[in-house]
């Protein structure tokens, strides 16, 4: 288990470093993680900051062991950029808690802004739509398909369930999924659950 | 006598019924409880109002009823407790085990574990020093001790797996739920093993005599029993998968080896006085993904099918003898006790169950509701094998007592609450379970969010179940998989859910297709029959030569030489209850222009 210090944490002269408490107010408000999930994040990205910059970039996540041999390593990565908003290269602290704040349990009495349904299908769909178009074609598709099942079948086959998918769900038969197409076919899943992280405290 | 008398003249034919008096019995019994249930089945309405469980039961004690009057002798129809506990109960609980919902119980292992330990525990205590206080005031007509009622609070004070099955089952709540009562009424034997043990041995040993260091043992004996039950589970599952990686041109042998090994682990579990449910249930649970992949399809559902037969036999079986045995017991009735017992029951389960979700809730992703937790309450059936420990207790003055209680609490769960768990649920619109089928839209992008999500953990440097569940599959695929299985297997398996849900559905497809009178020529699996029957039998008088052919959507059969096709379902498992997944086996015959036959 990691140690948390509930103090401010400093590395370095960098006073871009130091997470002051009106901060931690401004992102607990923001995001709804509370104070002590939001230090231990911080610990966190301290972490995954291995050069020291106050940001993170691709490679620093994609030194993370496990991501390395996840098949959708990269993908995520990716996505995790996109997501973060207007610079694609550098994550700040801020952005990598907003985008983990997708991934909060929805509590369904409460409408949150950050993490309800859409928000997760909306995550998930960026995984697929590799040139942010808003549609999954069937060539995007078919990458994707092939980094999780590409070894154990044939190119034959790999068209196959990719033709098969993309008629299952495409509704207005444009031989593309768009985002609305996308969530009516995941009506039925329980996203909510299946999506959510539980953040220790 | 008959021995003894020598013959003075040839019999024509002699009458002797007690060569084959035990077996027959049995036969008798068995077959009068499948034709009880057949008559349920066929008046109309009953089943909707009643359970299954409380109409055998009710059965059975008109039976027993009119057995006794009749003056039958008690023991042809006393249900022993070593008959129950060694041959009706393995298939029951090997049958749960080997179809049980393996992701949901692990996703929700935690809170299984708090409710099969922590309130199991709770529960036994609680009802036990009840009962001693309320003792201590001289209202039970027969004197009991501390230590025999810690014993009968092992017997009545956990849930058994074999009523919530059953109730449950026609609930069809969503799994969640289901696999959380589920769960605890396995995982509890364990606890309810060991107090029953270590009570017993109490009770024997005299409650003056008991030292620290037995209560010391004991403690540690609760740990040996939960984990010692899982190795011994384990290790036959692994056994039995390693055999059947042998079987590939001798498959009639499969069923045995899944059938008999996992009995072989709940029978030396229970020897060594370990946990012989958890072996029994985990055994199924881990053999199942190897063995399926290495039995033919028709093996694995001949095997299914089997599992389900004695599975239900020993139901039905069970439930009857409960009825009959009501009137063989020996009893005692004492009101108060029998009042007193119930009610504690139901108020000891409903606070451990709020306590432990209010706690089980600041740690899990899906809370459980105000309604979870009633149903979760109420839910906890008391059964079977409650009988079983009870007539199986020493012989000390409270034990008719203690079996008339135990059986009244039994009557009251499943008469009371299983009659009634179903009206309470929709008139809670309790969430019901997910019955559809899965699309390959949701195959795909389930396999796709567990691997974003247990990306998602790494990232936020968390272990949780993502990261457990996806290492798991790897060292699964990458080790275990290598040695349970057989090569050609191997080699041919479809790693991964996505094909394998793709090969089904194509097959659904093939049927469909031809029930429409369609083209079967853009289905898969029929091209690739033909194909097949080609590369292998040769093309005399065939027009398909080549081995890679494509079948453009115009053509019609008669082109490629086909008249007449036909697909000859094998009839699918008409069980009323099927916990797995729908197996279907399809034959497509084909009869080529020049005669030939494929099948």
């Amino acid at each position: 288990m990691l140690n948390i210090s509930y103090n401010v944490v400093r590395m370095g002269n960098s006073s871009s470093l130091m997470l002051r408490d009106e901060e931690i107010e401004e992102i607990s408000r923001e995001t709804e993680f509370n104070r002590n999930q939001i230090v231990r994040l911080y610990s966190r990205f301290l972490s995954l900051d291995k050069k020291g910059q106050g940001f993170l970039e691709r490679e620093d996540l994609m030194n993370v062991p496990e991501l390395a041999v996840n098949p959708l390593g990269d993908r995520i990565v990716d996505a995790f950029f996109t997501l973060a908003g207007k610079d694609d290269k550098h994550l700040n602290f801020r952005q990598f808690v907003q985008v983990l704040a997708y991934f909060q349990p929805i509590d369904k009495s409460k409408k949150n802004q950050l993490n309800d349904r859409s928000k997760k299908l909306k995550f998930a769909f960026m995984m697929y739509d590799l040139n942010r178009n808003g549609y999954i074609t069937r060539e995007e598709f078919k990458v994707i398909l092939n980094s999780m099942v590409g070894a154990n079948i044939t190119a034959d086959q790999l068209d196959k369930i990719a033709d098969r998918t993309i008629e299952e769900a495409d509704a207005d038969q444009d031989g593309k999924i768009s985002f609305d197409e996308f969530c009516k076919a995941m009506e039925k899943t329980d996203i909510e659950d299946k999506m959510s992280i539980r953040f220790l405290n | 006598d008959d021995e003894d008398e020598k013959l003075t003249r040839f019999p024509v034919m002699r009458v002797d019924f007690s060569e084959v008096k035990v077996p027959l019995i049995i036969a008798i019994w068995l077959v009068t409880a499948c034709i009880a249930k057949m008559i349920f089945h066929h008046i109309p309405h009953l089943l909707e109002m009643f359970p299954d469980s409380s109409l055998l039961i009710m059965f059975g004690l008109i039976v027993g009823i009119i057995l006794n009057v009749l003056h039958v002798d008690k023991s042809t129809f006393n249900l022993d407790n070593e008959v129950f506990m060694l041959y009706l109960l393995p298939p029951l609980v090997f049958d749960a085990g080997y179809f049980m919902p393996a992701r949901q119980f692990f996703d929700n292992l935690g809170s299984i574990l708090t409710f099969a330990m922590i309130g199991t525990t709770f529960n036994i205590v609680a009802i036990a020093l009840s009962l001693y206080a309320v003792s201590l005031t001289g209202l039970f007509s027969v004197e009991v001790n501390v230590v025999e009622l810690l014993l009968f609070g092992s017997v009545a004070g956990d849930v058994d797996p074999v009523a919530v099955i059953v109730i449950f089952e026609e609930l069809g709540v969503n799994d969640v739920l289901f696999i959380s009562v589920f769960g605890e009424s396995l995982l509890n034997d364990g606890v309810s093993v060991l107090f029953y043990n270590i009570f017993k041995a109490f009770v024997e040993i005299g409650p003056e005599n008991i030292i620290t260091q037995d209560v010391v043992n004991g403690f540690f004996a609760y740990f040996i029993v939960c984990f010692g039950g899982l190795a011994i589970g384990l290790i036959f599952a692994a056994i039995s998968a390693f055999l059947t990686r042998f079987t590939k041109d001798i498959d009639i042998l499969n069923p045995v080896y899944v059938l008999v090994i996992p009995y072989m682990a709940f029978l030396v579990a229970e020897a060594l006085s370990l946990s012989s449910i958890i072996a029994a249930v985990f055994c199924g649970a881990a053999m199942k993904m190897y063995v399926k992949e290495n039995m033919p399809e028709r093996s694995a559902s001949a095997t299914a099918y089997l599992i389900k037969v004695l599975s239900l036999s020993s139901e039905t079986v069970i439930f009857l003898f409960l009825g009959l045995s009501t009137v063989s017991s020996d009893h005692h009735w004492d009101s108060s006790f029998i009042v007193l017992t119930v009610v504690f029951c139901f108020v000891y389960r409903a606070l451990a169950v709020v306590v432990l979700c209010q706690i089980l809730n600041k740690f899990r992703v899906q809370k459980y509701s105000k309604v979870d937790q009633f149903i979760l309450a109420y839910g906890g059936l008391r059964g079977a094998i409650a009988y079983g420990l009870a007539v199986a207790l020493p012989n000390f003055p409270a034990k008719p007592m203690f079996v008339t209680c135990t059986i009244i609490i039994i009557y009251f769960t499943v008469f009371l609450q299983g009659l009634t768990l179903k009206p309470i649920a929709q008139f809670l619109q309790v969430e019901k379970k997910n019955e559809h089928e899965p699309t390959m839209t949701e195959c795909i992008y389930q396999e796709l969010i567990d691997a974003t999500m247990s990306g998602m953990e790494d990232i936020a440097g968390q272990k949780g179940h993502n990261w457990i569940r996806e290492n798991f599959k790897s060292f699964n695929n990458n080790y275990i998989k290598r040695i349970l299985i057989n090569k050609e297997a191997q080699r041919n398996m479809d790693k991964t859910k996505i094909v394998r849900l793709y090969r089904r559905l194509q097959l659904q497809d093939a049927q469909n297709l031809v029930k429409v009178s369609g083209d079967l020529s853009k289905n898969q699996v029929f091209v690739d029959a033909l194909l097949q029957h080609t590369k292998t039998r040769g093309s005399r008088g065939n027009t398909l030569y080549s081995s890679r052919v494509s079948f453009s959507p115009h053509d019609t059969m008669e082109q490629h030489g086909i008249v007449d096709y036909d697909i000859d379902r094998s009839p699918t498992r008409s069980i009323e209850r099927t916990r797995s997944d729908p197996l279907s086996n399809a034959r497509v015959e084909i009869r080529l222009s020049n005669g030939q036959h494929i099948v």
